[in-house]
């Protein structure tokens, strides 16, 4: 007889969603001038609720609201008395981390596992951290007098909508500038939740503010020229245009940007871990992960042995609702990020790549992608070059750790890269080598406010986390 | 009868050797007072592909070298120029008309920064890298690496900017390309005689003479250059167009401008054409 | 490669290494599946039929042991739904009367009866003393003996010296099956449990075992976890299946589910059966039948309304 899970539901009472929600300007919500979207669950294609769109106009209200709100108030304010604001934040992240964790679940389409044991408790640790740093700035190594930038406008994808909203917004407060955040339009919900813990906080209006909508609303957060700052994750292609939208202006930027990481597991990896890590590095988030281990390299020698334990692990990958608690693939955030992986896919089907899923069983509504490898994958093919951003793995296979290392590197990326190898000397040199500007080894896709992130190469520039997240808005 | 003196051919800097420039062309350098000085090779983007593949063969080399043993090499030039001071010297008071003592000065800057420099390439690790306290049983560290092929657009000015500007580029595993300044190409390239004479390895810096806006956008647009120091650039749209051309593979920029080079300099220099490398690894029996 | 103590180290020592952190995250990430409704009905009622009940104390009587198998045929009096035990756990001269209270009803209930053996818990005694305690064990009619590797030659390295005292047990055992005990709590690595578990498997042992329960640390789920892994490896190269028995410290019902979990995605579910899992426990079970009742009844229990044996 088979241990049939039965379903275990997170409850959706503890979220209260509005039918409509306004931009959050000046510690306030208000209009939007543009045309309101939608939001919707992509586990289910239920509208969720009409969020405002942020033209121009209100964009240029939103930075005025921050630029009075840091020559009046924050900038003015002791290092020690922001990092208390901090505090706060952190401690009402965590009294609504349940009803923050279902509603990011809700909007974004991932398992409730993840908001509530990664995404949520790792933003208010987010906060944790950076507040502690408020009021030691000068030990920081950034001269013994270092001064905020100003306004920051800051722009953030929808894989881990509240968590880089944390990441975002805790060092930009901490080193005293305001901010104007845009969150994804298909995921703007927890930023708008966030506006409300601002309230609950007492944040002096204007400090943070959060304006919805899409591309154009983000250009025109990006090009005001009252913004000093410009923080953006997203894709590569988001980034070259900001990168160029601000040439020739003072702005400081930051870029965290896509990644094709290559997770190299060697013939002498610590294996059933090793399993466990490519599953984390590529299903973890249904795959929509700037550092997923989306290339796995794998030793000839077990590649077989590799594969096939990989297969047996994905056969136990429970995919479907979000928000019952024993799931572990979520769905897709949106249709065009389906259309998208869907593409890829078949583009890696049509160059010849060998395609495998385990049998499962996708709901009928909404978003849904099942866990997927590619074998016989070579550097040449398009799903081992191309950010893919979904639950779709390409496999290759090296013969040599230089082998591996070049194959690593051969690509315009630099975000991140996974070792497997119990030989201590082997793995201390091929972290050397590879060029990224995060790796892991034995393990994958572990974050922590006190450890830097961010890459070399087109995966961006600039560090998220730790004493190296503070640069990017101090002078 | 005075003897006929034998002149100098000042060309190329690129790979460790001093090639012409492919385009057979020649600019003309004028001294302080406008009177023939020599002709500066007139570099074309031939040449800077050249110098951007000889920069790119030696950066594996020079990146991997021990910090200890690039300190070694940026000090041995310092050596060098030491010994060839008076060259300099008079080269600056011919190029730029400035005087026997300002000449010193800026001769005594540049090889003092040179040692500055020279020193920090086994500490600037310790200062922006360290452990990450992670909450979580694991060691983590993050420790800075070089970016890889820097462009960099030389100040005009004494060999103090040019100096000030190479340096800190290298010293921390970068290999570069470097622009020298249009009006005074010369001095730059009596510096590439003294770097090919004290253990640099060939196309670990290379030097391209003749005008900057028409050999920058090769430089700016180039793929397999990962940063651009744009200090000697002047003009403001020259400069934008560059970082346009820059983000097209997301080169780190540095923006124009040029610090009071005889103040003591900070890292930003070095730092800017840093990578930050996080690494993970768990703790257990 | 059984034949010398080289060539098995080689053998073992060759084994995929396991990452603590990592067999540790896992072992967690398993642990917060949520169990509800019909499959937690069905995760008690398969862990109660898992459970080898014991005792193995220096006080145990006649008296204490007689119950104890009493409880095991019934476990909820109360409850005739409710499944037996698999097994009463006891030390050697405790099996005449275990044999004797299962028999007098009538030998129907299925309850096996496990006997520790090989100088339990130490394993410090000359091999023809172990033997002898086998024996004795097996004659006083023990349908299973758990027998404990000596760990002191194991950790010096002569793995020889363990696979051949397994194979000499096991002969001894004739028709009982042999669990092998590892003690994991002195053996410390995870790289060492799962090496024990593959000298075990190879000599011939029906299950490998986690602890004696007089040491801690006892059971741990990635421990259990890493054996399950050796299991199911081991099947993937020989075709047979050995069993996995978890022992001391699970006394909760949700430890148990954490288990069952575990075994049910590392190994398969091919081992949610008493053949092939077992808990050695004894106060968990009480935990499992007021779980139990609570299922059926819908209210908490308290301990008042269970026996205490």
């Amino acid at each position: 007889m088979d241990f049939d899970y039965a379903p275990a539901p997170e409850s959706r009472s503890v979220v209260d969603i509005r039918s409509s929600y306004g931009l959050f300007v000046n510690g306030e919500f208000v209009d939007g001038g543009g045309k309101a979207f939608k939001t919707i669950n992509p586990a289910t294609e239920e509208v969720l609720a009409e969020v405002a769109e942020a033209d121009a106009a209100d964009v240029d209200r939103a930075v005025k609201a921050a630029r009075r709100a840091y020559s009046r108030v924050w900038s003015r304010m002791s290092g020690a008395e922001r990092g208390k604001y901090l505090f706060r934040i952190a401690r009402i992240i965590q009294e609504r981390a349940r009803e923050i964790a279902v509603l990011e679940s809700i909007d974004n389409g991932k398992p409730i596992k993840e908001s509530r044991d990664v995404d949520i408790p790792t933003a208010a640790a987010h906060f944790f951290y950076y507040a502690g740093w408020a009021d030691k700035l000068e030990h920081a190594g950034y001269g013994p007098d270092p001064q905020p930038l100003g306004v920051a406008g800051q722009v953030i994808p929808w894989n881990f909508p509240f968590l880089m909203l944390a990441w975002k917004i805790a060092p930009a407060l901490a080193t005293g500038n305001t901010v104007v955040l845009k969150p994804a339009e298909t995921t703007p919900l927890t930023a708008l939740l966030f506006a409300e813990i601002c309230q609950q906080a007492d944040l002096p209006p204007g400090v943070v503010n959060i304006v919805t909508g899409a591309g154009a609303t983000g250009q025109a957060l990006v090009a005001h020229e009252d913004v000093d700052k410009v923080a953006f994750t997203g894709s590569t292609d988001v980034g070259r245009a900001i990168a160029k939208a601000v040439a020739g202006s003072t702005k400081k930027v930051t870029l965290e940007l896509g990644g094709k990481a290559a997770n190299i597991v060697f013939d002498d990896a610590p294996i059933d871990q090793a399993v466990e890590g490519i599953v984390n590095g590529i299903f973890f988030n249904q795959g929509h992960v700037c550092c997923a281990g989306s290339r796995l390299l794998v030793q000839e020698s077990v590649a077989e042995d590799v594969l096939e334990r990989l297969k047996r692990r994905m056969g136990t990958l429970r995919v479907g609702d979000p928000l019952d608690k024993n799931t572990d693939v979520g769905a897709i955030n949106s249709a065009e990020q389906l259309a998208k992986i869907r593409e890829l896919s078949e583009v890696g089907e049509a160059e010849g790549a060998g395609r495998w899923s385990p049998p499962c069983e996708l709901p009928d509504h909404g978003f849904w992608f099942p866990p997927t490898v590619f074998t016989g994958v070579t550097q040449a093919h398009r799903i081992a070059r191309e950010e893919i951003f979904g639950p779709v793995l390409s496999v290759l296979t090296f013969r040599t750790p230089k082998e591996a290392v070049e194959k690593a590197n051969n690509t315009p990326y630099g975000l991140s890269a996974g070792i497997w190898s119990d030989k201590g000397s082997r793995t201390l040199w091929m972290a050397g080598q590879l060029r990224a500007g995060v790796v892991w080894s034995n393990t994958f896709n572990k974050f922590d406010p006190a450890s830097p992130f961010g890459g070399f190469k087109e995966s961006g520039y600039g560090r998220e986390g730790g004493r190296h997240g503070l640069e990017g808005y101090l002078r | 009868m005075s003897r006929i003196d034998v002149r100098k051919t000042y060309k190329l800097y690129i790979g460790g050797a001093f090639p012409r420039s492919e385009s057979g062309r020649s600019y003309v350098v004028n001294d302080a007072k406008g009177k023939f000085l020599a002709n500066a090779s007139h570099a074309s983007r031939k040449d800077a592909r050249d110098a951007v593949k000889a920069a790119r063969a030696a950066f594996g080399g020079w990146s991997r070298r021990t910090a200890y043993n690039r300190g070694q090499v940026v000090y041995r030039i310092a050596e060098v120029l030491e010994d060839r001071r008076d060259q300099f010297e008079a080269e600056l008071r011919t190029a730029e008309g400035v005087t026997a003592t300002r000449a010193r000065t800026y001769v005594d800057a540049s090889i003092d920064r040179l040692v500055w420099y020279a020193g920090w390439a086994d500490k600037l690790a310790q200062v922006t890298g360290g452990a990450n306290p992670v909450a979580g049983p694991y060691f983590n560290h993050t420790a800075p690496e070089p970016s890889g092929v820097v462009a960099v657009v030389a100040p005009d000015g004494p060999l103090l900017g040019l100096v000030s500007v190479i340096a800190p580029v290298i010293v921390t595993g970068n290999t570069t390309v470097v622009i020298a300044s249009e009006p005074h190409p010369l001095t730059s390239i009596t510096l590439a005689e003294v770097m090919a004479t004290s253990d640099v390895p060939g196309g670990v810096v290379n030097i391209l003479t003749g005008p900057q806006a028409e050999i920058a956008p090769w430089l700016a647009s180039h793929m397999d250059v990962n940063g651009l120091d744009l200090t000697g650039v002047g003009d403001a749209e020259l400069a934008r167009n560059l970082e346009i051309a820059a983000a097209d593979n997301l080169k780190r920029v540095r923006r124009p401008g040029v610090e009071e080079l005889l103040a003591p300099p900070a890292l930003d220099r070095m730092t800017r054409f840093q990578e930050a490398k996080t690494v993970w690894h768990p703790m257990g029996t | 490669m059984t034949s010398t103590d080289a060539s098995l180290r080689r053998f073992l020592h060759g084994l995929p290494g396991v990452d603590q952190v990592g067999v540790e995250q896992r072992a967690a990430g398993l642990g917060t599946r949520s169990i509800k409704t019909s499959a937690k009905d069905f995760a008690i009622d398969l862990a109660i039929g898992m459970v080898d009940l014991t005792t193995l104390e220096g006080s145990d009587t006649p008296g204490k042991v007689r119950a104890l198998a009493a409880k095991a045929m019934r476990p909820d009096p109360a409850d005739p739904t409710c499944p037996p035990v698999a097994a009463v756990c006891v030390y050697p001269d405790m099996v005449p009367f275990v044999k004797e209270a299962l028999s007098r009803s009538g030998g129907s209930s299925g309850v096996r009866i496990a006997s520790v053996a090989t100088a339990f818990p130490s394993g410090r005694a000359a091999r023809d003393v172990k033997l002898a305690d086998v024996e004795d064990a097996v004659d006083a009619g023990a349908d299973e003996i758990d027998m404990v590797i000596d760990r002191g030659a194991f950790l010096s390295g002569r793995y020889l010296q363990v696979y051949e005292e397994i194979v000499a047990v096991r002969q001894a055992c004739g028709s009982a099956h042999l669990k092998v005990i590892f003690e994991t709590g002195e053996l410390q690595t995870y790289d060492n449990v799962r090496r024990a578990s593959w000298l075990a498997m190879l000599a011939g042992g029906h299950f490998i075992k986690t602890s004696t329960g007089k040491v801690q640390p006892a059971a741990t789920l990635p421990v259990t976890l890493v054996m399950l892994e050796a299991v199911r490896d081991f099947r993937d190269v020989t075709g047979q299946m050995v069993g996995v028995k978890p022992a001391g410290g699970i006394r909760s019902s949700k430890d148990a589910i954490k288990y069952l979990v575990t075994v049910n995605e590392i190994a398969g579910p091919d081992w949610l059966h008493p053949d092939w899992f077992r808990f050695g426990a004894s106060t968990l079970l009480n935990d499992l039948l007021m779980q139990r009742t609570k299922m059926t009844t819908g209210r908490y229990s308290g301990p008042d309304y269970f026996t205490l044996d």
